[in-house]
């Protein structure tokens, strides 16, 4: 199931863990994306606090991690490539987190509430 | 405020943004397809935010020479020039583009100063000097790229009051000014000829490649031509002119200094520089050059270094010194 939050991140979650990456509306907003980082696995993060950062041509946007946990992985792919995130957000993962407080989710959004929030 | 072409920019889905009052492109789909397109072909940008004040009377020449810090017997065989404006301090009140026009000339300078610098003008003007701001009178048009005189070419003209070989980019192009009404036809020709509409974004990109400086970045009231490295457009040689007394002679500790990082993430104005790990400066302007892929970054630096690095996001970067400009056309 995929969750959405009001930052501009999504979640895919699998079990207890979950993959984090930015949706195709920051992508949208940041435009041409340069640069892409994370922080290295084994890093404990509370929600809402920068699990990594993207650059554009235009700005740097740090990406927030939409739920507390410990990051178990990076995905080297948008690091080399940092316009995968410009072609395929929503396929291409960022950091994967290990879920500390299942019950975040329920503060997350799911695609049409997202989808709202962002036409609004 | 709207330019006269703010229709044209929506119907070419312009993405709109807030620049020193004005509503301007920031780009029409993507900063690095305008970029390339400069760099390769042609790209046209709206730049009549731009503030025209114009210089008549009698003693207009000798008040230029006054209020400017180059030469500007250099309109005798060229129709503009480029400089400084200083205050007696030495600190640059804005940089300008001086034109002959009409029996007097025109300055055109930037947006974000065109009320203040009119307000200095016409402080420092002698009786017979008549100062105007006719910055309604006049679009701008900046045709950029190697392909801009092709451009031109296939574009009416004669509506065109002035024109130079003039940009912001370190490309060949042109500058073009012309009433309010007649920029639209304009746009659209020169577009339709194969120039892309360009905007902001790739022109800071652009010229930042270039080590063209932006007030506000490279130069403020604070920092004086000589320290930005604009020395070539201050002419002690030509007599008296304001801030001449405290730039004469004066070797200042600061300096600005052109970094390229070496790790992918990119500088912003703003971010600390750091020399053999002590603070040195701060970056003035940064961004991602599409070409060797890197940020490359202008920074005003007290003193020098073996290794620099580069402050981003907590993270000291190292960085390189690199001679400016960043980019230079082939000739």
């Amino acid at each position: 199931m995929r969750y959405y939050s009001k930052d501009h991140e999504w979640l895919y979650i699998v079990g207890d863990t979950g993959e984090v990456g930015i949706t195709n509306h920051a992508q949208n907003q940041l435009g041409d994306i340069v640069f892409c980082e994370a922080e290295p696995p084994g890093t404990a993060l509370a929600a809402g606090e920068a699990a990594g950062a993207v650059e554009s041509v235009k700005a740097a946007s740090d990406i927030l991690t939409p739920v507390s946990g410990e990051i178990i992985a990076v995905n080297p792919d948008p690091q080399r490539e940092p316009s995968l995130l410009n072609s395929a957000p929503e396929e291409t993962w960022v950091f994967r987190i290990r879920l500390s407080d299942p019950a975040e989710l329920a503060g997350l959004l799911d695609e049409g509430a997202y989808s709202a929030f962002c036409d609004e | 405020m709207r330019t006269p072409l703010y229709d044209e920019h929506i119907a070419a889905g312009a993405k709109m943004t807030a620049y020193c009052g004005w509503e301007l492109p920031l780009h029409y789909g993507g900063i690095l397809a305008e970029h390339v397109a400069v760099r390769r072909r042609a790209g046209v940008f709206d730049v009549s935010h731009m503030g025209e004040i114009y210089l008549s009377g009698a003693g207009a020449f000798d008040f230029l020479q006054a209020l400017l810090t180059n030469d500007m017997r250099r309109l005798e065989t060229k129709p503009w020039v480029y400089s400084p404006m200083c205050g007696e301090s030495g600190g640059t009140v804005d940089d300008v583009v001086a034109y002959r026009h009409g029996d007097g000339f025109l300055l055109c300078v930037n947006a974000a100063n065109t009320e203040k610098d009119f307000a200095w003008i016409r402080q420092n003007a002698p009786p017979g000097v008549c100062v105007e701001n006719v910055s309604d009178s006049f679009a701008q048009l900046a045709l950029q790229g190697p392909a801009a005189a092709d451009v031109l070419k296939k574009a009416d003209l004669s509506a065109v009051l002035l024109q130079s070989g003039t940009g912001y980019t370190g490309e060949r192009g042109f500058e073009l000014f012309l009433p309010p009404a007649a920029a639209p036809k304009l746009w659209r020709e020169m577009t339709e000829a194969g120039a892309q509409p360009c905007g902001l974004g790739a022109r800071d990109l652009l010229r930042t490649e270039a080590s063209l400086p932006l007030y506000g970045h490279e130069l403020d009231e604070d920092i004086s031509p000589v320290e930005a490295g604009l020395e070539r457009f201050v002419c002690f040689e030509k007599g008296n002119f304001i801030g001449r007394g405290a730039l004469a002679g004066v070797r200042p500790p600061r300096r600005l200094i052109g970094l390229t990082a070496q790790g992918r993430a990119v500088p912003r104005a703003g971010c600390e520089v750091l020399g053999d790990g002590v603070p040195l400066g701060k970056v003035t302007s940064g961004c991602f050059s599409p070409g060797p892929a890197r940020g490359i970054a202008m920074a005003l630096v007290t003193g020098e270094a073996e290794k620099y690095e580069i402050v981003i996001r907590d993270k000291a970067e190292p960085a390189v010194l690199t001679g400016m400009p960043f980019y230079r056309r082939a000739k």
